[in-house]
């Protein structure tokens, strides 16, 4: 279109737009002031203490599993906010990772030459998504529960660890001073691999030598520091976990409340990414293939260098809806009592504090704050691997 | 998400709704023709709705004692089902009149949730319930133990300082309703399951082997239960608070849901002011003046409701102790009506 002719609608139609707009943000953002007012004051008239204050009082309660210290005599609410949020970004972190990880693999397995593997991978798709995931974490839960032993016939694990109803306990790492060294190797390790990689693919691209970094990569980052590790007169040792009498001592613990709230988020939304990748597949022309499959590459290559790059950029925008989906749904914690972010804070923090307004508004502040920190990040690596007009 | 929900509920009514004047409970339950209350909707003995649907427990008995009182009829009353977490918002939002669901009064909840509470019915404090096999003899044994509680609740908070005053080392896990820590409990999760004494007996009627668990003598804590109602409202509080009392009174004075048709023609002027014979009691508080004579004639007196609910008329065959009459040992005490 020429500008010729989009001044004179500027003039007209897009100034009464506008116009419209600013009053539109206008009058949503009275409302928005007009709530806030109204909330303060019929909280005032009802006699509700309201406010932030409650933030640095004392908690007084237990939380099952903090990844920071925490003291129900000392720490306060906030405290307590902290240690939700960590659990809940813990439990939505290892989801993410692992049920992409099922996801891709289901979602190729579904179509697979191979009948039995691409019906099973059907069959698991059906069955997961149609059940509601609340059933999906309870039967996990008691599943889990009802199965194991409990406490005096745990089952025990070679290497000093123990599973029954209690959770599973493993040897807890102590780390010597010493042991920076061997971290230091690995960290060197590394880089050293990443180095190596970048120089062979430029090597790949300049003498056409396909890049054989497998044997460096072992030796930088397996090899190297188990030789600092022996060198430095192996800084490791292990507190292992011991059958109390109630409970076991020591060790590090994974509770089952845990443990089934990320399988069945991990099975679940991998049902939903497994179909996204199914669909972000069969987006890509056949001709792709066959093309690839004309210049002698195996079907391996085919699918790693040709197929999947071309169907991520399909796969990105449904891939990060899921993303979201998984962790609000792991809120869902609440029904077996795994401590994240719901079940402590707009659990116990409201019911201890009466402060519903606050707490609630906090709540879903941060979960927004989540997901959008999760679009971005997902937009951002969307645009590598969208297509690059020339 | 139920919590989530109700939360955010109050939270839009608060931020966009005008609130309702709140000095008009009575008027309102009396044009709506029905009292709305909050109950507890799983407890055995307190609240707890039987096979037939219909609600039976000490709690559920004083709404239906007020019901009587307004309505003269104890069918005219809503029960809501609440849990820990969204019991006082709902007061607070209005969508329930009054709360009777045993819940403990504190200072802090008296003082900051813009809610008041009405006269203690029920003296309880929180004990602790453990397998039988464990053969533990006191609480003072559990450290280390796995206890299952439920959250957003005075047990939650008094268990931890319980453990961290006998320096005793703690494993709490925290489920959002009693429902799911007892299945927990029971599943064995836990050692041990802690809530008041109370619950705990009503609690361990729903276990698959209840001969296999006992309940261990310590009490922790104190947890007076209350009704409550929302703050601003004396005429509400008044009427909620007599509605104890005269049941109190009550037993005192000997009448019974039996004999209190005979009781009206007593000579005893506490008898005669009491089931409205004598004075302007009832029209004080808004009602006609034999309103205790129908709350007793529809339920009974303290006594009557509490052994029927809980105490040697019920499976729990909780005994009276604290929830005695002051003049046998215990802290109930009828405050005069006159």
């Amino acid at each position: 279109m020429s500008k010729m002719l989009q001044l004179p609608l500027r003039s007209r139609q897009q100034w009464a737009s506008i116009a419209l707009q600013a009053a539109l943000v206008v009058v949503i953002g009275g409302l928005a002031y007009g709530a806030f007012i109204n909330a303060a004051d019929n909280l005032a008239k009802a006699h509700i203490a309201s406010g932030f204050r409650f933030w640095d009082n004392t908690a007084g309660f237990d939380i099952s599993q903090t990844l920071i210290g925490y003291s129900p005599s000392t720490s306060t609410f906030g405290r307590a906010f902290w240690v939700g949020l960590l659990n809940t970004l813990l439990v939505a972190s290892l989801g993410i990772v692992l049920a992409t990880a099922l996801g891709f693999t289901i979602g190729i397995a579904r179509l697979s030459r191979n009948w039995l593997v691409a019906r099973l991978a059907g069959g698991y798709v059906e069955l997961i998504r149609n059940v509601p995931l609340l059933l999906q974490i309870l039967f996990w839960y008691n599943a889990v529960l009802k199965s194991l032993p409990d406490l005096h016939s745990s089952i025990s694990i070679s290497g000093g660890a123990f599973l029954n109803n209690r959770g599973l306990f493993l040897p807890r790492p102590e780390f010597a001073d010493k042991f920076d060294y061997v971290a230091a190797a690995l960290v060197f390790g590394i880089v050293a691999t990443l180095a190596v990689r970048i120089w062979a693919r430029r090597r790949q691209e300049r003498t056409g030598q396909p890049p054989r970094t497998l044997s460096f990569a072992f030796g930088l980052i397996v090899v190297l520091p188990l030789l600092v590790f022996f060198a430095a007169g192996a800084p490791l040792s292990f507190s292992f976990p011991e059958v109390g009498r109630f409970n076991i001592r020591g060790g590090t613990e994974i509770l089952p409340e845990f443990a089934a709230l990320l399988v069945a988020l991990t099975i679940y939304t991998a049902a939903f990414i497994a179909e996204v990748v199914r669909a972000g597949i069969l987006a890509v022309s056949q001709g792709q293939t066959e093309a690839a499959q004309a210049l002698g590459l195996r079907s391996g290559s085919t699918l790693r260098l040709v197929v999947v790059p071309q169907a991520m950029r399909v796969i990105v925008p449904p891939l990060t809806s899921q993303y979201l989906n998984l962790i609000k749904n792991s809120s869902l914690a609440v029904a077996i009592g795994y401590p994240d972010l719901v079940q402590v804070f707009a659990g116990s923090v409201l019911n201890i504090t009466g402060q519903a307004v606050e707490v609630i508004a906090i709540t879903m502040a941060v979960y927004l704050f989540l997901s959008l920190v999760t679009s971005l990040l997902m937009n951002l690596y969307g645009r590598t691997v969208g297509i690059v007009e020339r | 998400m139920q919590r989530l929900a109700t939360a955010f509920a109050i939270a839009m009514v608060l931020a966009f709704g005008a609130q309702a004047a709140s000095a008009q409970t009575l008027k309102a339950v009396q044009d709506r023709g029905q009292l709305v209350c909050g109950g507890n909707g799983t407890l055995a003995g307190f609240g707890m709705p039987d096979p037939q649907g219909n609600w039976v427990g000490f709690d559920v008995d004083f709404c239906r004692a007020i019901a009587a009182a307004i309505f003269n009829d104890t069918k005219k009353v809503k029960f809501v089902p609440l849990t820990t977490a969204n019991r006082f918002t709902a007061l607070q939002s209005g969508e329930i009149d009054l709360l009777a669901r045993n819940t403990t009064w504190t200072m802090s909840r008296d003082t900051t949730l813009g809610l008041d509470f009405a006269g203690v019915t029920y003296y309880d404090g929180q004990g602790f319930m453990v397998r039988k096999s464990l053969n533990v003899k006191s609480a003072l044994e559990l450290s280390d133990a796995a206890v299952c509680v439920q959250q957003g609740t005075t047990t939650e908070l008094n268990l931890a300082d319980y453990f961290r005053a006998n320096r005793m080392s703690l494993k709490t896990v925290t489920f959002a309703t009693a429902n799911e820590a007892v299945r927990a409990y029971d599943t064995g999760r836990c050692d041990a399951y802690t809530t008041d004494a109370s619950g705990l007996y009503g609690e361990r009627l729903r276990l698959a082997d209840p001969s296999a668990h006992i309940v261990l003598p310590e009490i922790i804590s104190k947890e007076p239960l209350a009704p409550v109602v929302r703050q601003g409202d004396d005429t509400w509080e008044d009427l909620v608070r007599w509605t104890h009392e005269a049941m109190l009174n009550a037993e005192e004075l000997g009448i019974t849901q039996q004999n209190v048709d005979d009781m009206l023609k007593s000579n005893s002027p506490d008898v005669r002011r009491l089931l409205g014979a004598e004075g302007q009691f009832g029209q004080s508080i808004g009602l006609t003046n034999d309103w205790a004579y129908r709350i007793i004639k529809a339920v009974g007196n303290y006594g009557e409701s509490f052994e029927r609910n809980v105490g040697q008329g019920s499976p729990l065959k909780i005994a009276r102790g604290l929830n005695a009459l002051w003049t046998k040992g215990g802290l109930q005490y009828g405050l005069p009506v006159r």
